[in-house]
């Protein structure tokens, strides 16, 4: 691509990886698996010329270990997949997020369980997402609905992985990643931040697990004047095992609340139709689109109908829902799956507001029609 | 002299080490520091990769960097970072739970790719850290905690394997031959693209004493019994080569490795990007 050619016509998952190479990704391992293959296809071709490692590993547990690997040693890493891959990267998220690896994980969403329906688009791995491995933890997850936010969010999501030290999943979803938009290549604000908070001290004071005031320990990288070790297993400061009850729930702690107390830096949103309005959607990733047309439709016949769309799904953003639903008397909730995000909303807002779900989970996109029998079926007089 | 170098590898505040008395974990972990310090090689130049397993304690008593990671997946976080940082000695420690049971699939690519990285195999016929449990190394008929009647399952031959696969380098040696074992590691480490070094060990507690092998002493003497030096061993005939290890050096190959390779690619890319960029999707 020349670069000064800077809009262009382009698919989601062509976006992911520009987006990926806009943050100064240098190196991916991963499995081709539909319908993310095409990820894995463009950083084979345009990584080795930049210096970069595209590598094919055997099987995503592979993939995302060599992920992890790549990492210390001082790349900044991503993998892609979908469905079944991202299942067997749950191990090695895990490794990443107890050993603090910064790395990103994309995953083009497909119908599921199992191998389901392998070409068709939902949005069910939210919940997995965000417990998909084992143990007490947090997560940082984004999600895009057009090619723009698929190649600006994938910049998002190396910028947050470094700053907090820990593995970014970026889902997107068949629709998504298959459909062609107009995209706007902005290098220069995208490859600001993606830089690893390295540490300053002398290197035999340098303890990898030593957190700063905002609960991240910077990281070296392997080949640096800094001799380190991280681990999979409890640990002391110094990376050592350590079985002791008070300082395992320091680190349980800390995992968690170095995401959680710094939630609003990491969330982002968008609200569509009319503010604070009394019927309110909740939505993202593909599903949002169709509500985005709803929004104009009803708006314009003076309904009063918002939609708000969130960007990230973890840290789940609640008090952006409660204030988005702070005049509402009915929130739908419209995803591509049983009502995995109906949940969270529900626990955010008053009892007193209904939460409706606008849900699709056959395998075909949620449609402007799937949502407005939603508001026709409420109850609501004015629908 | 070389012993004070050796030990300069080693975090000997955390000695004892945590094996149990009789494991052979500790002889492979001195023969390591021993090599290190032969090699004179940096601290922050070499990468420990660990997996689970009492083998996979390793990289506690080791004081290079280290990632202590997910059981089987030693060779491919190892692959990343060797990859990664090809001038880095990454070192992937693992038992044949590691290596030749779980993580099965990553050594056959790991060997197949020829990455550059060196696999020190504790090979004890057991799971030793869950209770002695058989592993894909345990002999057929071996009595284990969960082969009670006997192991109905055949073992790999780890070496054989890795050869098979396409390693440029593989060795066996025993806890028993540590002047062997020390000479092999150096060969190891100085030689490029995947090497193997297969380390038969005793495991007195369970697989000794599961299968009546006696104490320490007998296990180790029992271990010696089995290791035959490569070249006796061609010399045997099938029903005498049962139950017996060839030791020695096994394969030395000087196909190029994954990085070089790779770096070859790297420049054809850049030259064809150069006259003709690759049409967009």
């Amino acid at each position: 691509m020349r670069e000064e050619s800077r809009v262009q016509f382009m698919q989601g998952n062509a976006a992911l990886l520009e987006g990926a190479l806009a943050a100064g990704a240098d190196f991916f391992a991963g499995y081709p698996i539909t319908p993310s293959s095409e990820i894995a296809e463009l950083a084979s071709r345009r990584l080795p010329a930049r210096g970069g490692i595209y590598l094919q590993m055997e099987d995503e547990l592979a993939s995302m270990a060599a992920v992890i690997g790549a990492s210390l040693a001082g790349r900044l890493a991503f993998t892609a997949t979908s469905g079944p891959g991202f299942s067997l990267m749950q191990e090695n998220l895990g490794l990443a997020i107890m050993a603090e690896v910064p790395c990103v994980v994309i995953n083009v969403q497909r119908s599921g369980p199992s191998t389901g329906l392998a070409t068709r688009p939902a949005q069910a791995d939210v919940m997995q997402a965000r417990w998909g491995t084992h143990g007490d933890h947090s997560a940082i997850v984004l999600c895009a609905s057009t090619v723009q936010a698929c190649y600006r969010l994938a910049a998002r999501a190396f910028q947050l992985a470094e700053r907090f030290r820990h593995p970014v999943v970026l889902l997107a979803d068949e629709v998504v990643g298959h459909m062609r938009e107009r995209v706007v290549l902005d290098r220069e604000e995208q490859a600001r931040g993606a830089r690893r908070r390295m540490p300053n001290c002398a290197p035999d004071q340098y303890r990898p697990y030593q957190p700063e005031a905002d609960g991240v320990p910077p990281l070296a990288y392997f080949g640096s004047q800094y001799v380190f070790r991280v681990t999979g297993s409890m640990h002391d400061e110094r990376g050592f095992p350590c079985a002791d009850p008070e300082n395992a729930a320091r680190v349980i702690e800390r995992l968690s609340r170095k995401i959680q107390d710094n939630a609003p830096e990491i969330w982002s949103w968008s609200l569509w139709g009319t503010p604070e309005p009394e019927i309110l959607l909740v939505s993202f990733g593909a599903a949002a689109r169709a509500c985005r047309a709803v929004v104009e439709e009803y708006t314009q016949k003076g309904h009063s109908l918002g939609l708000l769309e969130l960007e990230t799904l973890w840290p789940f953003p609640a008090p952006i829902v409660r204030q988005a639903a702070a005049r509402a008397r009915l929130v739908v909730v419209a995803e591509m799956n049983l009502g995995q995000m109906r949940g969270e909303v529900r626990k955010a807002i008053p009892d007193r507001i209904p939460v409706l779900g606008a849900n699709r989970f056959d395998g075909e996109p949620l449609t402007p029609g799937d949502v407005r029998r939603c508001l026709q079926e409420s109850g609501e007089k004015s629908c | 002299m070389l012993r004070e170098r050796a030990l300069s590898y080693l975090v000997t505040e955390r000695f004892p080490v945590f094996w149990c008395p009789g494991c052979g974990n500790g002889v492979i972990l001195g023969s390591i520091a021993r090599t290190l310090a032969r090699l004179g090689l940096e601290r922050h130049q070499v990468v420990v990769v660990t997996g689970i397993g009492c083998w996979g304690k390793a990289d506690d008593y080791l004081d290079t960097n280290a990632i202590h990671g997910t059981h089987g997946r030693a060779l491919a976080i190892a692959t990343g970072i060797k990859v990664a940082r090809p001038e880095l000695t990454v070192l992937a420690l693992m038992g044949d739970g590691d290596c030749a049971t779980i993580g099965g699939n990553h050594l056959i690519h790991a060997a197949r790719r020829n990455v550059g990285v060196v696999a020190v195999v504790s090979n004890n016929f057991n799971y030793g850290m869950t209770g002695g449990q058989y592993s894909a190394t345990s002999p057929p008929g071996a009595t284990t905690s969960t082969s009670p009647y006997g192991n109905p399952e055949r073992n790999f031959d780890l070496c054989a394997l890795a050869e098979a696969a396409g390693a440029n380098y593989v060795a066996r040696a025993s806890v028993y031959h540590v002047r062997l074992l020390d000479r092999l590691l150096m060969e190891a480490f100085s030689h490029p693209g995947f090497c193997l070094v297969e380390v038969l060990s005793t495991c007195p507690v369970y697989f000794g004493r599961y299968n009546r092998l006696g104490g320490p002493a007998e296990v180790m003497r029992w271990l010696a019994s089995v290791c035959v030096p490569r070249e006796r061993y061609e010399t045997l005939v099938a029903q005498d080569r049962e139950g017996k290890f060839p030791i020695g050096k096994l394969v030395e190959r000087r196909r190029p490795p994954f990085s070089e390779r790779y770096a070859t690619l790297q420049a054809r890319a850049r030259q064809l990007v150069q006259q003709q960029p690759p049409p967009e999707r």
